[in-house]
């Protein structure tokens, strides 16, 4: 069943903050095997002149995916989340996330195509801080894959 | 760590490549850090039910992982700018010691005259690329 097109550019309610942890920068680059100081040690990030630790660049997935569940969810769209995959991923910084960041996300529909049974969503999460300016955009595309019939 | 100065990046470079391995417990621990729980990362019987192979691993943390190799070249994560990535090709992880490995090439294919470059990633597992349109947007040093 392919997603209505109209859903283009709906827009939900901003999410409650996420907070931004120094255990949580360190529990997540270490995941990736980082040993980038910078991701670990406060004295080492503002050496580098920032004001805590550094969130690798990746980090913004765990604020966007949360916020995205709106519209996998989304009664209306009726995505069937069994069926999604995540097909790409795209992330614009204006800076990097830092520990102490409280991160709001505004999460919207930013495209909807139909191609060969498959119906891919782009789902686009802009993450603000505390005084209202953009740190990230995060975009998602999901592929919900069709069910094939049987001839 | 010292950020790379523009004076020395130009279009065609090439940047040191490295092999990244990722095993089971690389796949559990990145569930629990980025909160993804999804079955077909660490159930293999629940994988091979939806027609995977085996277990595989998260697309995030392929692209988080392969980054690096931008990250670790320039010296400073935090001027990473802009990345994407397209998960063409799932990675199956054995239940190995060793696990799966990735060959991860980049290399400049734009610099711009505020000190942007645009470097396009390579990684390939199995003779096969696993990401396409991998590029990450770095500011560089003066």
């Amino acid at each position: 069943m392919a997603i209505n097109p109209e859903f283009i550019g709906r827009t939900y309610p901003p999410t409650q903050a996420y907070s931004v942890g120094r255990e949580k920068i360190r529990e997540f680059a270490a995941a990736l095997g980082e040993s980038a100081r910078c991701f670990f040690d406060v004295d080492a990030a503002r050496e580098l002149g920032y004001p805590d630790l550094v969130a690798p660049p990746t980090f913004a997935i765990l604020v966007s995916m949360q916020a995205s569940k709106q519209v996998i969810f989304d009664p209306e769209l009726a995505l069937d989340y069994t069926r999604v995959v995540h097909g790409e991923q795209k992330f614009v910084h204006s800076r990097p996330i830092f520990a102490g960041d409280d991160l709001t996300s505004v999460v919207s529909v930013d495209s909807i195509r139909s191609a060969a049974g498959n119906d891919m969503i782009t789902v686009k999460t802009e993450l603000r801080s505390t005084g209202g300016d953009l740190v990230s955009t995060a975009y998602s595309l999901l592929v919900s894959r069709g069910v094939e019939e049987s001839p | 760590m010292t950020l790379i100065s523009a004076k020395s990046v130009s279009v065609g470079l090439e940047l040191p490549p490295q092999e990244f391995h990722f095993t089971r417990a690389d796949l559990v621990r990145y569930a629990g850090a980025s909160g993804d729980f999804n079955v077909i990362h660490w159930n293999e019987r629940l994988a091979k039910e939806v027609g995977l192979p085996s277990v595989i691993a998260h697309g995030m943390l392929t692209m988080g992982t392969v980054i690096r190799v931008v990250t670790d070249w320039l010296g400073d994560p935090g001027k990473v700018l802009e990345c994407s990535a397209r998960f063409t090709r799932p990675i199956p992880i054995p239940d190995t010691d060793e696990g799966a490995s990735v060959l991860v090439s980049a290399k400049v294919t734009e610099v711009l005259d505020n000190g942007q470059a645009v470097i396009s990633i390579t990684a390939i597992h199995n003779e096969l690329t696993v990401l396409a349109k991998t590029t990450v947007t770095v500011q560089l040093g003066p």
